[in-house]
């Protein structure tokens, strides 16, 4: 029974951060209905930038000793901004100008923009995978047989911090209402005044931003990181963002946190080989039973 | 007649094809030689990804998945096969033909039925996902070739003698088998079932309020474009001594998806011209294998944002040259 904790707290913090990551995937496509292949590289670059951060500020010299709380949070900050601002920067260059394009347009552009992020980061970082400095020193304590890190309880906690943040943000914020304007019927809210560029920007923005905070609890969590861990793992984020379905914020977090703990009772029950084969699968059944996701709603297609 | 005539063009065309073989074989350096039939292969896996990607206007990014099965399939069971064959028809020439013409078949049917499993549950929605379940499928065929022992695992496939697989594979064959697989896709294009093809692109729920079937169609045309992937990749493994799962990666879809760009989406010719420009400029980049992949990206970018149908549009080469020079009547499909 104690393994089955085990597992069902590894796979919560696993799924949060896919959830984090969902988050980013399903705004972009509520809003531009495009699924944003370049996501996964943005994730990939928060982490390393959450890692040159921490080494900047001296992470080292303070070896088991740990990192004090504030200068975590100026890495977090640190990386949130620099995706953030990755973000904009890909929406203004690469997909404002194919916004109006037939739509297979803006997913080849996604996908070119994701190959040029990877091997760009294959160039700049070599391919060789990095070990995470430690941001946070591990302690690790049992609870009923069950092996408890901060680390885990730190990477759950964040998540869930930014995910109420995102609520909070999406639901009492005055962009916030106007992104599920603009989500909702971006000619009408345009009409009603909103400045729809403004919102797309916010909206990668802060998808973002939640990547990179993905991207360093990701790091913490599996201690190395190199420039191909965007993909796999976008890819599961996306699949959770579907599960829960897309465009959907809070079936964003429960597709996340589905996915991880899928993943994780599959790797301790059958194999840690088919541990990346399920979310495969999962996408396979979401689309063959509810191809909506589980928080979806059915909109027909108007002519 | 037409039958006479079509019998009389296809020996004309194998015999020339067969003297070609013999002027190459001795006349070319083996790295040249390797440039030639990597373009052919090139050519065919381009084509048949158009068919999908260009005609139908859905979108792939695993065929490389498809390609690997055919190229672990045909390499196993051709090896199974040889001994088969050879106790039927003598070992000789003729032998080896049969042997390997019937496992790029059964290769090429392999593949079909991974695109008839891939298809089926992503085709029915929207476009989009068929690109991130194609994604998917992609790197788990990849994972599990890495994990299949009787497939050699991650060293790869190399036949059950330490020769490594049996060199099949030549200019004759490759080339015989892109002349009939561009002419079939041609053929495919053109018919009514093509033009239904192009009418999904264009406005699928137009064309379904004309009563076409549209999931059936798309499912078709994906099966019938692995197909093409896995001859591709057949041919691809009797080219060398043995095949790896990392001759599989996701790159080698990038490849065949920047192919097609290249030559437009939805013109057969265009995607024959960049199947053979990949071809050589990867043999040409060779040196400079770490930016290959940044360039492509770019240019993959470049050309969404600046000329998004590719370079050639739907049209087909000879009425480019017919607009250009200005010879002949008004081509229909040329208009804008």
């Amino acid at each position: 029974v104690s393994t089955f904790f085990q597992q069902i707290l590894n796979g919560l913090s696993l799924g949060s951060i896919y959830a984090l990551i969902a988050l980013g995937y399903t705004m972009v496509y509520g809003i531009l209905k495009l699924i944003n292949f370049a996501h996964g590289e943005v994730f990939m670059i928060g982490a390393y930038a959450g890692y040159f951060a921490a080494l900047g500020l001296g992470v080292e010299s303070y070896g088991a000793a740990g990192f004090p709380l504030y200068l975590a949070l100026v890495v977090l900050v640190a990386a949130m901004a620099a995706a953030a601002l990755l973000g904009v920067t890909i929406e203004l260059l690469a997909y404002r100008p194919v916004r109006s394009a037939p739509r297979l347009t803006p997913l080849i552009t996604a996908i070119g923009v994701s190959l040029f992020l990877q091997n760009a980061a294959m160039l700049a970082f070599t391919p060789n995978p990095r070990p995470y400095p430690a941001i946070l020193s591990e302690v690790r304590f049992e609870l009923g047989g069950v092996i408890v890190t901060n680390v885990k309880i730190t990477i759950f906690a964040v998540a869930i911090g930014l995910m109420v943040g995102l609520h909070w943000f999406v639901q009492r914020t005055w962009t916030g209402k106007a992104m599920r304007a603009v989500s909702t019927n971006i000619d009408a809210a345009r009409l009603m005044g909103i400045d729809t560029d403004r919102i797309i920007r916010a909206t990668f923005a802060v998808g973002s931003a939640l990547a990179a905070a993905g991207g360093i609890l990701f790091g913490l969590d599996q201690i190395v990181i190199h420039p191909l861990m965007g993909m796999l793992t976008g890819l599961k984020a996306f699949v959770a963002a579907v599960l829960g379905g897309i465009g959907n914020i809070r079936g964003a977090v429960l597709g996340g946190l589905l996915i991880g703990l899928a993943e994780q009772l599959t790797a301790g029950y059958l194999s840690p080989d088919y541990r990346d084969a399920i979310t495969f699968v999962i996408l396979i059944v979401i689309l063959i039973a509810r191809p909506e996701g589980l928080l979806g709603v059915v909109r027909p297609e108007k002519v | 007649m037409q039958l006479v005539r079509r019998i009389g063009v296809a020996l004309l065309i194998g015999g020339a094809l067969y003297g070609l073989q013999l002027v190459l074989e001795d006349g070319l350096i083996e790295y040249v030689q390797r440039i030639v039939l990597l373009a052919g292969i090139n050519v065919i896996l381009a084509v048949g990804l158009n068919l999908i990607n260009g005609t139908t206007g859905q979108f792939s990014i695993g065929h490389a998945g498809f390609m690997a099965v055919g190229a672990y399939g045909s390499a196993y069971l051709g090896v199974q096969l040889a001994p088969v064959v050879q106790s039927l028809l003598g070992a000789g020439a003729v032998a080896d033909a049969v042997t390997f013409n019937v496992a790029l078949l059964l290769g090429a049917l392999l593949a079909a039925i991974a695109g008839l499993l891939v298809g089926a549950p992503s085709l029915r929605l929207r476009g989009d996902y068929l690109a991130v379940v194609t994604l998917g499928f992609g790197e788990i065929i990849r994972i599990s070739f890495n994990n299949a022992k009787f497939l050699g695992s991650a060293t790869g496939y190399f036949g059950d003698t330490p020769a490594g697989l049996p060199a099949y594979t030549n200019f004759f064959w490759v080339y015989a088998w892109a002349i009939a697989i561009v002419i079939a896709v041609r053929n495919l294009t053109f018919s009514q079932t093509g033009r239904s093809l192009a009418a999904i692109r264009e406005d699928e729920i137009a064309a379904e309020a004309m009563a076409t079937p549209t999931t059936r169609l798309k499912v078709l045309a994906f099966s019938f474009s692995a197909a093409t992937a896995g001859i591709a990749g057949g041919l691809f493994a009797f080219m060398q001594s043995g095949i790896r799962p990392e001759d599989f990666r996701f790159d080698k879809s990038i490849d065949m998806i920047v192919m097609i760009i290249l030559g437009g989406l939805g013109s057969i010719s265009g995607a024959v011209v960049g199947g053979v420009f990949v071809a050589v400029t990867l043999e040409l980049m060779r040196d400079l294998q770490q930016y290959r992949l940044v360039l492509y990206a770019l240019l993959l970018i470049v050309i969404m944002l600046v000329r998004p149908k590719g370079l050639f549009g739907t049209r087909e080469l000879p009425e480019l040259i017919r607009a250009r020079f200005g010879r002949g009547k008004t081509v229909v499909g040329a208009a804008k």
